[in-house]
This record gives C-alpha cells, structure tokens and sequence, in this order.
C-alpha cells in the first residue's frame, strides 16, 4: 500500500520530468526563454500555474526541475549505496581495526551537523579542479560529489549490520568449505542476502539528497540559474511573498511529493 | 562509565581535527584569497603591496604550514579576526551562539511536546495513527525552508500578526514574537521524528505483561501511559534527540538565513557567501563541538535511565 502509493508519487514526476519537452513544445513555450512583458501571469490556458519573476512558465521549469532534482537524488543514491556498500562489507568481512576505524569515521560523520558542512563544501571552488562553474552538468556533478561525501554513511552502517549476521550463517561456512574464494562468498553469498536492508537505505538516501540539494540550492549554493530546480525557483520567492506569495507554493509542493515518495517507498520495503 | 566518557571525547577531538584539516584544505581551494579582495577594493594598491601583504599573513606559505600555525592558535584559544565584521571572531561569536541555543532549546521543546502526545495519541488510539503517520511523513518530507516561506506569507504577510524576519532590539514579549515563526519551522521538519518514535515504542510498550497485568488492577488508561508506558519508551526517544542533533542544527542555518535571525547558522552562511574563510571555519567547528557535545549528552541522558545500558 505505503510502497504503491510511494511509487506512484515517483512515477508521477518522473513521467512528468521525462516528458517535459514534448510538453513544452505542445504548450509552444521555452522554460528558459524570459518573457518580462508576462511577469506573475495567473494560471491561464497557456500558462496553467502561471508564470514567474521573469514571466517564464512555472508548470514547465517544475517539470524542467523534477529532471535535475530526481537525476541528483538518484546519481547521489547510486554513488552512495556503492562505496557505502563496499564499505560495510569490507568492514563486516575484515573485522578488527580495519572495521573499527570505518565505522568510528562513520560515527564521527554521523554526529556533525551535515547541512553547515555541506554549505562550506559548497563553496569550495571546484573550478580550480577541473570541474567548470555555473553550467547545469558540472553543478550536478559537483553537487552529487558532495552530498556523496554523506550520503554512504547510513548505507555502510546497515549494510555492515546485514552482512554481520549473513556471515555468521552456515551457507556462508558451507560455501567456504566448498572452496569458494573470499571475493566470491561476499558477492554470490552475502551481497544477495542483504540486499533489502541496502534498498531500503537507498530510497532513504534519494530523500535525503533531494532535500539537501533543494536546500543548497535554496540558498544559492547548488544548481544555479537559468537551470531549473525545485530549491532554486524557491530562492527568490521569499522577496516575493508581499508581491507574488503564489510563486512559492508549486516548487516546495514538488519536493514534497519526491521526498514523501521515497519515504513511502522505504516504510513499504521494510514491512 | 569513566571509560566510555574518555573514549566519546577522544573520538570527538579526533572528529574535530579531521574535519578542520579536511575543511581548511577545501576552503584553500575557495576563489580568492583576502589580498585579492583587499585589491579589488582599493585600486592604489601595487603588485608589491600584495606580494608584501600576502608575506605578512603568512598567505606565501604553503597550505600545510598555514593549517598547523592556525590550528595551534586555535588551540591557544586565539581565534583570529573576521574579515567580514572586522572583529575578533570571539567577540562574534558569543551573542550568535547564544541566540541559535535559545532557537534550538525552543525548538526542542515544542517538538518534543508535540510529538510525543502525537506518538501517545497514535499508540493509545490505534484509529488515531494513520492520520498521526501521515502528520509525522508530510513533517519529514516538507523542505523547511518551504514552510518558513509559507508560515511567513500566512501569520506576516495575510494575517500581519507576526514579524516576517529579523529580531528584537530588546528582549521581553517582543523578542518572543520574534521568536515564534522560526521555532515553528524548526519543530515542525524535527516532530515527525519524536512522533514516530514514541509511537512505535508505545505501541510496543503497551503490549508488555506488566502493563495488563496494571490495567487488570484497574490503574486508569493516563497513569497507564504517563506512569507505567513512558519511562520505558523514553530511552529510544533519546535516542532519536542523540540521531537527529545534526539536522537540527543544520535546520537553524535553514531558519536563521530564512528569517534574517543573528545566529551561528547565519554566521556561518553569511561567512561563506562573504569568503571570511577564518569566521566559517571557526563557526563550523564550534557548531560541530556543541552538537557532538549534545550528542554525547543525550547517550549518557539514555544509560542514567536504563541501568542495564550503562
């Protein structure tokens, strides 16, 4: 029920974000093109939800989000059920210092405030490493990077956890005793058994990354205009709240609907 | 007890090192260093100036060099001037840290009042709980800045009733209206966790012997939950007040910048924006300390009230 209904949230905006250019062109507007003669346009047939600050189309710079938000919150998910993954076993199969040393780092990243670290690593010029500043590409690289440095902690922990118990299990020491080298009773034997607990971290951490990009980009530090995203259309809709107070319900509606979604989506993978 | 304190304070000092290497290293990285800026701003300024400038702060010295001669004044309790407010960072910091305390302590308190009796009311009334479920999901998914935005255009802008941002000159009744719509903001995104939480831990409770065996001696349903149920889903609570520190903290930043309140969040946003890399760090890192210190707090809060964890 919880995991349909999560689904459907998802599957929902995503559609949306995958159709946005045919939606576009049947609207025959560019999300991108300004048009200031059109500003705070009430929802009309050519525009449904109105059109914003710069008199651009609000329903399609939401679609045109949705693209970067749930590309972000999945590519950040991705990176971070990997090396997270890897982390825990290698922790949960070593043992002793090796697995006390990763999981006091995690500990240690656990405890710190994420969002006040996440907004100094922002800032950090990425430029001078190779990756150019301001295109919408290379902002969403920078921003997965970033939120990956936190996003494996919560996958490491209960994927390590999972693995624990597998390990202790007989067809682990069957599979041993049979002959099976180390690399292959991690990923034939351990990595198919704990895979729901890694699911269920996974959906958690596209939550988790679809919110801290929103709220990086909020503040300015994430996907930078004239790119759409769900933080950045909210940034200047607190100057507007005398003047245009609508401007700010749609973006915050979307990002609820993607993060209740996933929430959703792990309530239900783990009843 | 003495043994698992040391090794909290150990493990937090090691966090604390780490995370200021990795930090000054990154912000080495940042466009810009203050002589640039002081260039930008004052056009008689010549290539030599800077060349003497940079070699007087030291700025002509590699990275490595730099992080250990400010780590070992940090150390000293020498924290430097802010670029920013052209003051000393301890002077900046003080009333800041005091401010986003009172925020946090406010926010703590309303959302832990409110969750619980939501938790109690899902777990007393199993009717209750799909709605209560639903209250703490849409808390936990909604951007809190999102809600700042839409508490400001209802109670400041429709209604006028409240300040839109900022914060009293004086304190009293005025500094509480101030205080409001960021405390609301705050509990609502931290409610959902205490909500759940204590529902699913009452839920629990609830089922143990000895609490029929209390309700078949006829105690009434409110001591039941007060006196019988709660002391033993307390634990996890605090346990969920030790998990959820971080975000916190990281929702004053969001509060503080959205509604213009002085405070260790906006401090540190306000450096970043304004490249004082000095006042960042060193806001970052105190923010990081109290929130590990209050962690550390909550776990030993947990052990005091279950003997068999300590």
């Amino acid at each position: 029920m919880r995991l349909r209904f999560g689904l459907l949230l998802l599957g929902l905006l995503a559609a949306g974000g995958i159709a946005a250019p045919w939606i576009a062109a049947w609207l025959g507007l560019d999300p991108f093109a300004p048009d200031l003669f059109n500003r705070f346009a009430p929802s009309s047939a050519t525009n449904p939800l109105g059109t914003d600050d710069l008199g651009r189309d609000v329903l399609l710079r939401l679609l045109e989000g949705a693209r970067v938000s749930l590309a972000v919150g999945v590519a950040t998910a991705v990176a971070a059920t990997v090396i997270g993954t890897g982390i825990g076993l290698l922790a949960a199969w070593r043992g002793g210092v090796v697995d006390a040393v990763l999981m006091r780092l995690a500990d240690g990243m656990l405890a710190l405030p994420a969002l006040p670290v996440l907004v100094v690593l922002a800032a950090a010029d990425t430029g001078r490493i190779g990756l150019p500043r301001g295109e919408a590409a290379s902002d969403i690289i920078r921003i997965v990077a970033i939120l990956s440095v936190f996003g494996w902690v919560g996958v490491a922990r209960l994927s390590r956890a999972a693995a624990l118990s597998v390990l202790a299990r007989d067809y682990v020491r069957a599979a041993r005793a049979l002959g099976a080298s180390e690399l292959r009773v991690l990923l034939r034997h351990v990595l198919p058994n704990i895979a729901g607990p890694i699911a269920i971290a996974a959906a958690l951490t596209v939550a988790g990354a679809i919110l801290a990009e929103s709220t990086l980009s909020f503040l300015g530090l994430g996907i930078a205009p004239p790119a759409a995203s769900w933080g950045n259309m909210l940034a200047n809709a607190q100057d507007l709240v005398f003047s245009a107070p609508w401007v700010a319900v749609w973006p915050g509606l979307a990002i609820l609907m993607a993060v209740a979604g996933c929430t959703l989506v792990a309530d239900g993978l783990r009843r | 007890m003495i043994r698992l304190l040391a090794g909290r304070l150990v493990q937090i000092a090691v966090t604390l090192a780490l995370l200021s290497f990795a930090m000054f290293l990154l912000i080495g990285l940042m466009p810009g260093d203050p002589i640039d800026l002081a260039l930008a701003g004052d056009p008689r300024l010549t290539a030599e100036d800077a060349a003497r400038l940079r070699a007087l702060h030291g700025l002509d010295q590699p990275l490595l060099t730099r992080y250990l001669a400010w780590a070992a004044a940090l150390l000293r309790g020498e924290f430097g001037y802010s670029r920013l407010f052209a003051q000393p960072v301890a002077q900046i910091i003080g009333p800041a840290l005091v401010s986003t305390l009172v925020l946090l302590g406010a926010a703590v308190a309303v959302s832990a009042l409110i969750g619980l009796s939501l938790g109690a009311l899902s777990a007393m009334r199993p009717r209750f709980a799909p709605f209560a479920d639903a209250i703490a999901i849409l808390g936990q998914s909604a951007p809190s800045f999102w809600l700042g935005i839409l508490l400001i255009i209802v109670f400041a802008v429709t209604l006028g009733w409240l300040p839109a941002g900022g914060a009293a000159e004086e304190g009293g009744w005025e500094a509480l209206r101030f205080l409001v719509l960021p405390v609301a903001t705050l509990a609502m995104a931290n409610l959902a966790a205490y909500a759940r939480h204590s529902a699913a831990e009452l839920t629990q409770v609830l089922r143990a012997p000895w609490i029929t065996a209390a309700r078949a001696r006829g105690v009434a349903e409110m001591r039941l939950l007060l006196r019988h149920a709660a002391p033993n889903a307390a634990v996890p609570v605090l346990q969920v007040a030790a998990l959820d520190a971080g975000s916190l903290v990281g929702g004053a930043l969001i509060t503080e910048t959205l509604f213009a309140r002085p405070g260790m969040g906006k401090l540190i946003y306000d450096a970043v924006m304004g490249n004082d890399t000095n006042l960042a760090l060193v806001a970052l890192l105190l923010v990081a300390l109290v929130t590990m210190l209050a962690t550390l707090a909550a776990d030993l809060g947990q052990r005091a009230l279950d003997p068999r964890l300590a």
